[in-house]
């Protein structure tokens, strides 16, 4: 999923206190697992922000709702008729999610309430770790399912470097070093002679921006053109 | 004015510790605050930071959470959770600028009807001490 991480009271309010009304919308996938902006913190933050505009003295509507994702499209119809009554919407989604919501609702403002983290896993309750970077060019199977990419500080594809101490990456000593992940892993999988391989270069030109990614099949069909005759 | 301010003081209280603490407060006949609701709930674990801000935004002027002492929840660790989300809540209450000293844990035995009418009492002074809470005093004519 994508992990997003609540901005400070105090940014959001600044970014929203010159309005006189605002419609917190959540989303209902991603960043409602991670505990960032699903329906609970779309009422946490709505109630904030209504008992701060009250107390700060000024008028502010502020708004509630949640939908299911905010980066498809068919789900802004729940909410299309409701924004209407705002003058921005205050979106607890994910990066993607917010500029969605500017560009589906256009030119209706979509403010982020969330700074979007990383594709990651919940390791323990309240408690998320990156695990991937979206390089477009899987390595996993070669690295005992473990990315090099994310794991690694320096992303090393041919690791360990020289600073790998007691299992421990220099960068921190909070973190493991990679390489010692992947090499335990390949151990356990009695695949170690695989670090012998000479593996093809990596795809970086997959790393360009924006990505895009079409699959011909889901597109929507078209009438096949008569050639001319 | 200031006087005549009643508070109002929310509790949330576990079914079986600090529920039965206030009702073995009411058998002692040990007096306490007469400004405290008791919401009963079957274990502190179930109460959510938004609980909390909502009981503040509907005019609580003081809130507290009392759960069983530490090691004896009947759900395990809900107190211990509860007490998370109250330390939470104090953080945003703060934020928006309610004092957090309106809020507060306590961790009551069921036998312990005394520490529960002392809850009571703490926290109906505090609110007294705090006056009403200032969502029922800014942003209103007069
Ligand atoms: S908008 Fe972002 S957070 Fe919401 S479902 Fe889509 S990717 Fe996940
Ligand atoms: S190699 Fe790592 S960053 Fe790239 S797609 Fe796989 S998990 Fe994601």
């Amino acid at each position: 999923m994508i992990v997003g991480e609540r901005k400070t009271f105090e940014q959001i309010w600044d970014s929203i206190k010159d309005l006189k009304s605002v419609l917190v919308l959540g989303c209902g996938t991603c960043v409602a697992v991670c505990q960032a902006g699903g329906e609970k913190e779309v009422g946490l933050l709505a109630a904030e922000l209504r008992m701060k505009s009250q107390l700060a003295g000024v008028t502010i509507k502020i708004g509630e709702a949640t939908i299911e994702r905010q980066c498809d499209r068919e789900f802004f119809d729940a909410i299309k008729d409701k924004a209407k009554e705002y003058e921005a919407i205050l979106s607890m989604a994910c990066g993607a999610g917010v500029q969605y919501c500017a560009e589906v609702l256009e030119p209706m403002r979509s403010i982020p309430a969330l700074d979007t983290r990383f594709i990651g896993v919940t390791e323990a309750q309240g408690n998320w770790a990156e695990r991937c970077r979206a390089c477009g060019n899987c390595v996993l199977a070669d690295y005992g399912g473990i990315c090099p990419m994310t794991i690694c500080a320096k992303s090393l594809v041919n690791g360990p470097c020289g600073g790998s101490k007691n299992g421990k990456c220099e960068a921190s000593q909070e973190k493991d070093c990679a390489w010692v992940l992947i090499y335990n892993r390949l151990k356990k999988q009695n695949r170690l002679v695989d670090l012998n391989k000479v593996l093809t270069v990596k795809d970086y030109s997959k790393q360009t921006h924006p990505g895009r990614y079409i699959n011909e099949v889901y597109l929507k069909p078209r009438m096949e053109e008569k050639s001319a005759q | 004015m200031e006087n005549t301010f009643e508070p109002k003081v929310v509790a949330f209280c576990c079914h079986y510790c600090a529920y039965s603490a206030a009702d073995l407060a009411g058998s002692m006949r040990l007096e306490y605050s007469p400004n405290v609701r008791i919401v009963r709930l079957m274990c502190t674990g179930k109460v959510d930071t938004l609980h909390l801000l909502k009981a503040f935004e509907d005019g609580a002027d003081a809130v507290f959470v009392a759960g069983c002492e530490e090691g004896s929840c009947h759900f395990q660790e809900g107190n211990l959770f509860a007490r998370q989300k109250v330390i939470e809540a104090k953080k945003l209450l703060k934020e928006v600028g309610i004092e957090p000293e309106r809020l507060e844990m306590y961790h009551i035995a069921a036998s312990n009807s005394v520490l529960f009418a002392k809850a009571a009492d703490e926290m109906t002074e505090r609110a007294h001490k705090l006056g009403p809470n200032p969502l029922k005093t800014q942003g209103k004519s007069i």
